[in-house]
């Protein structure tokens, strides 16, 4: 543990100490492929962390290891002190805890918006079915779009159907948002709507952790901000040093990239 | 793990191996095969399948079985007994075509290959000739080949003909004739026009509707009826009039898939230009569709292939048909098993490689090529 | 303001034979004349043949004694019997056989489906050897293959194959034990009634309670419970009323039991095996064609694997399946019609066969046998429309 505390480079972060997410020395491999190499990450309760990094680095890999959609072979993984092994009920307890968006928004096509949001409250929480529809319904309101609640996604625009996303997560209510590139899939004048909902998810205190290119975002809401390469953090700094005093040579490349447009 | 000692600097970790017992063979049996304690029932139940179907398979087709000789007191009847199929080869693929005339029907499969092969060199750029002598050209030299009677060759009835030749006369030349009058249906189908439209519904909705053996009793029971005093065709004739209209309203089916494939914008584009209907057709859908629906093709092919083994059924010799024909030779009774594994190996190899081919095709597609 | 619009501003017409109009209308009535002038020639053609061969026509023969055996019959029929009541023979035979190929084919279809997909290497390769062996191979030759080169092939009733002294198999058919039923087994009857009623009230009970608590019940298990053990209770308390009548060799056969005859396990066994190729392609790619994610984001949410092919992969691959489903149903009955090359007495051996040779009646009797499967073509697909306008996603 004690290696652990002297990777968390930040002191003055308003965060308390409550560990919410410890990744110790992680590792993982696509066949042969060293994807996640020696990953070691600590993240607190109330913490926004941004994740960047060019295309193949690993940033999605990562947080996907985090709900066990991938599964990592080396090191271990520990969300809200339940470590994440091949035993089922453990990956459930975590998975009920921790939501997540996708690039893709993965809507179920067949089922209505208000249905989307109530299946898991209903299936996984127990929850009835009034309870839950009125929960789905408040969540439909803070991201804006209660009138959408009987249409299918199918009808939506992408902007709107990845609001839908975030609040069919919100619906479990998790301890702990990943958001795994959430805007990327959508057109430019949607980008805003959905960052809109996600920064005012931060105000009120979510733990988020957002694989992102929007440096923008990453300014404003993250307390930290990690920059993965060829499968290792290479550099995690709060989010002004980062920017206007990258210490890594392969961060200043990326950034010069990423800024320049 | 944890208290490994960082040798490296930061962000230039080494590409490790994978732990061992997720690589190479072991770690792909655990992963394919031991997964779970499911996974350990299923493959230990499939190894249980496999040993019992597949040594006996074996023994009786290749180890115990009789090869060589002429007669069948030459089979040991301790496995297969090849020597029968070997006794009527002949039979089994040209039906009672005169011997001394098969070499017509090599020469005519061995024109078909030659000419066949350049359609799949992709360098070679006279493809559009070559399909149309293929379609149009071949046939007619083929019928003269096969029938004769002109050009100092002697002439064979129809009922001679038989064997895997028929089986392949009755589905290319089925397929072939086909393909015009599905194209037309098809646009018909798509016509704007209520009344063409209507008699293209009706009439391929009718022929898929209905079993291709009332087809085939219908092509030999009732046009005789259809035609005037006098006329008459032949049995062969009828049969493939019957399998051509029945697999003209599949192809329509096909190309109609073709041509609702093709973006609105293409014919829009065509009209824009000042091209008229037909023309818009010929020189911008068709060509497209057509490549998008020749996997569709091969499948419709490939169908009809299996289904011509029916004919045997209005007494018209077939591969199948020939199989069992020879079955009931006195001499040679009992080998019915024999000649259904000859038969149905036949069949699979040409289905089995068509059907490979179509989906090669289907990729080659997807990949925008 | 609203005078109308004048006459000078309508587009200027084109000559008749330039508008697209008059054009259509023109070809369109050239098509129908010609079909109709082809329809009329056939018909004269026909009309005079039959005059010439001596050919009654019309549909009176259907009232005439038949005069023929049939080798099974589902109704009550005997060589006194008429024509129509042999048509309806051969029609429930072959509904009876492509009810039994659809059932087999489609379990069978679906596991092999379902197998294909395994991650156990060896169960999937088995899977598509099986697939890409019997649906290369024409399906008349594997009918062939059971029939005269396995079935027919068995042992005399004498050496039958024999499971538990009550099935036997030989060259006769497939005999097995018939159920008796004796007083009281109405009580067992009404049991069962009562436990599909109780059934179908229960899973309304436990729909209702989890809508209001959310308390969820295992409706499957109870069900398969009631369904068991209703019929059970009432079969003690009626003191078991029922009795088999197991065959037995007599002489050179067996006689009692329920004899399945050759040529219906042999049609039934190769429709089944080769049309479950065809489902089992269909179940795959329905299976793939709900996207991973749709399953990942499941799982992101807490809902069990269980639960996630419950309410959200067998939703959507059904509207995949459905559709393409039907049309194997539609061909395997159309295939049944094979029965002839065997003699299994379905309907087009039965009526397009037998009837046809004795009454000559080829149009009428072929027509018949045609609206039969064309009226069941028909339902298909108007099921088939329906199903797709009931289960279109909506989209923008």
């Amino acid at each position: 543990m004690s290696e652990i505390a002297i990777q968390a480079p930040t002191k003055e972060m308003t965060v308390t100490d409550d560990v919410m997410i410890n990744m110790i020395g992680v590792h993982k491999w696509y066949g042969e492929f060293h994807v996640l190499k020696d990953i070691n990450l600590t993240v607190h309760k109330g913490e926004r962390i941004v994740i960047c990094g060019p295309s193949g680095s690993g940033k999605s890999t990562m947080i996907r290891c985090i709900n066990r959609l991938e599964e990592h072979q080396q090191g271990q993984i520990i969300v809200e002190g339940t470590e994440l092994t091949g035993d089922l009920k453990h990956v459930e307890q975590i998975r009920k805890e921790v939501g997540m968006v996708f690039q893709h928004f993965n809507l179920f096509p067949h089922l209505s918006i208000l249905d989307n949001l109530t299946l898991a409250p209903i299936w996984v929480r127990k929850m009835p079915k009034k309870e839950a529809e009125e929960v789905a319904m408040n969540l439909l309101e803070r991201v804006k779009i209660p009138e959408q609640a009987k249409k299918y996604p199918g009808q939506l625009s992408g902007g709107q159907q990845q609001r839908v996303a975030i609040a069919r997560s919100l619906c479990m209510n998790p301890k702990v948002m990943l958001f795994d590139e959430p805007t990327s899939a959508l057109d430019p004048e949607m980008i805003k709507e959905v960052l809109d909902v996600m920064v005012e998810l931060a105000e009120e205190g979510m733990t988020m952790m957002c694989v992102t290119h929007e440096m923008g975002f990453a300014k404003t809401v993250a307390n930290r901000v990690i920059f993965m390469d060829e499968g290792q953090i290479i550099e995690e700094n709060e989010p002004n040093e980062f920017f206007n005093n990258p210490q890594n040579d392969r961060t200043k490349l990326f950034l010069s990239q990423i800024l320049s447009h | 793990m944890s208290d490994q000692k960082p040798t490296h600097k930061l962000g230039e970790h080494p590409d490790w191996a994978p732990p061992s017992i997720t690589i190479g063979a072991v770690g792909w049996v655990r992963a394919n095969m031991l997964s779970s304690p499911l996974n350990i029932f299923l493959t230990l139940l499939c190894g249980y399948l496999i040993y019992l179907s597949v040594p006996p398979v074996v023994q009786w087709a290749f180890l115990d079985a009789d090869w060589f000789g002429t007669n069948r007191d030459d089979c040991s009847r301790e496995g297969a007994c090849w020597i029968y199929i070997g006794f009527w080869f002949k039979q089994i693929m040209y039906g009672r075509y005169p011997d001394t005339e098969v070499w017509r029907i090599n020469f005519a499969y061995a024109l078909l290959v030659v000419a066949a092969i350049p359609l799949f060199v992709p360098s070679f750029r006279w493809k559009g000739w070559l399909s149309v002598f293929l379609l149009i050209g071949y046939p007619i030299i083929a019928f003269y080949l096969f029938v004769g009677g002109s050009f100092g060759m002697e002439h064979v009835e129809t009922p001679l003909w038989g064997g895997l030749f028929l089986t392949l006369v009755i589905s290319v030349l089925g397929i072939v004739a086909s393909l015009p009058i599905g194209i037309v249906l098809a646009l018909g189908r798509r016509s704007d026009m209520p009344v063409v439209k209507a008699i293209c519904i009706g009439f391929i909705e009718f022929w898929r509707g209905i079993p291709l053996i009332t087809v085939l009793f219908m092509s030999s029971v009732m046009f005789p009826l259809f035609l005037p005093e006098g006329m008459h065709f032949d049995k062969l004739i009828r049969a493939l009039i019957g399998v051509m209209l029945f697999s003209a309203a599949y192809m329509a089916e096909v190309v109609r898939g073709g041509l609702q494939a093709i973006p609105k914008g293409q014919t829009e584009a065509a009209e824009a230009l000042g091209l008229s209907y037909w023309k818009t057709m010929n020189l911008v859908i068709m060509p497209q569709a057509l490549k998008l629906v020749i996997p569709g093709i091969v499948n419709t092919f490939i169908g009809l292939f299996k289904d011509t083994t029916l004919v045997l059924i209005i007494g018209l010799f077939d591969l199948l048909g020939m199989i069992q024909l020879v079955g009931t030779n006195p001499d040679w009774l009992g080998f019915h098993i024999e000649g259904y594994v000859f038969a149905a190996f036949v069949f699979w190899c040409f289905c089995f490689s068509m059907s490979r081919y179509s989906q090669h095709l289907e990729k080659k597609l997807h990949t925008g090529h | 303001m609203a005078q109308g619009v004048s006459n000078s501003n309508r587009p200027a017409k084109p000559p008749i034979w330039n508008d697209p109009v008059y054009r259509a209308l023109f070809f369109q009535f050239l098509v129908l004349g010609g079909v109709i002038a082809l329809g009329a020639y056939l018909i004269s053609n026909t009309l005079d043949n039959l005059a010439r061969q001596g050919i009654a026509s019309g549909f009176g023969f259907l009232d005439t004694t038949a005069g023929f055996s049939i080798l099974m019959s589902l109704i009550d029929y005997s060589e006194e019997n008429t024509y129509g009541r042999a048509f309806f023979v051969g029609l429930f035979n072959t509904l009876l056989v492509a009810g039994i190929g659809i059932f087999f084919a489609t379990i069978f279809g679906f596991l092999v489906g379902v197998a294909r997909l395994s991650s156990n290497w060896l169960l999937a390769k088995m899977a598509t050897v099986y697939i890409e062996t019997l649906r290369n191979i024409p399906l008349l030759l594997q009918i062939f293959f059971w029939y005269f080169g396995v079935l027919r092939n068995l042992p005399a009733p004498r050496d039958s194959a024999m499971v538990m002294e009550s099935f036997f198999l030989n060259n006769r058919g497939l005999y097995s034990p018939r159920p008796v039923f004796e007083d009281g087994f109405a009580l067992i009857s009404w049991a069962f009634v009562a436990a599909i009623v109780i059934i179908i009230f229960m899973a309304k009970w436990a729909h209702k309670r989890q809508e209001k608590t959310g308390q969820q019940f295992h409706t499957v298990y109870a069900s398969i419970g009631i369904i068991i053990g209703l019929p059970s209770i009432a079969a003690v308390i009626a003191g078991f009323p029922m009795s088999w009548n197991y065959p037995e060799l007599t002489g050179f056969n067996f006689t009692g039991g329920i004899v399945v005859i050759p040529e219906l396990v042999s049609l039934a066994l190769a429709l089944s095996l080769y049309t479950a190729t065809f489902i089992a392609e269909i179940v795959r790619s329905g299976i793939m064609a709900v996207s991973h994610g749709q399953t990942e984001a499941s799982y992101a949410l807490g809902i069990k694997p269980g639960v996630t092919l419950r309410k959200v992969v067998i939703p959507q691959a059904l509207r995949v399946i459905i559709p393409p489903l039907t049309s194997q149903y539609l061909n395997l009955t159309k295939n049944s019609s094979l029965a002839a090359a065997i003699a299994y007495p379905d309907l087009v051996l039965v009526f397009g066969g037998i009837v046809l040779n004795q009454t000559g009646q080829a149009i009428e009797v072929l027509s018949i046998t045609m609206a039969v499967y064309l009226t069941i073509s028909l339902l298909i697909s108007a099921f088939m429309n329906w199903y797709n306008n009931k289960m279109a996603l909506v989209e923008r």
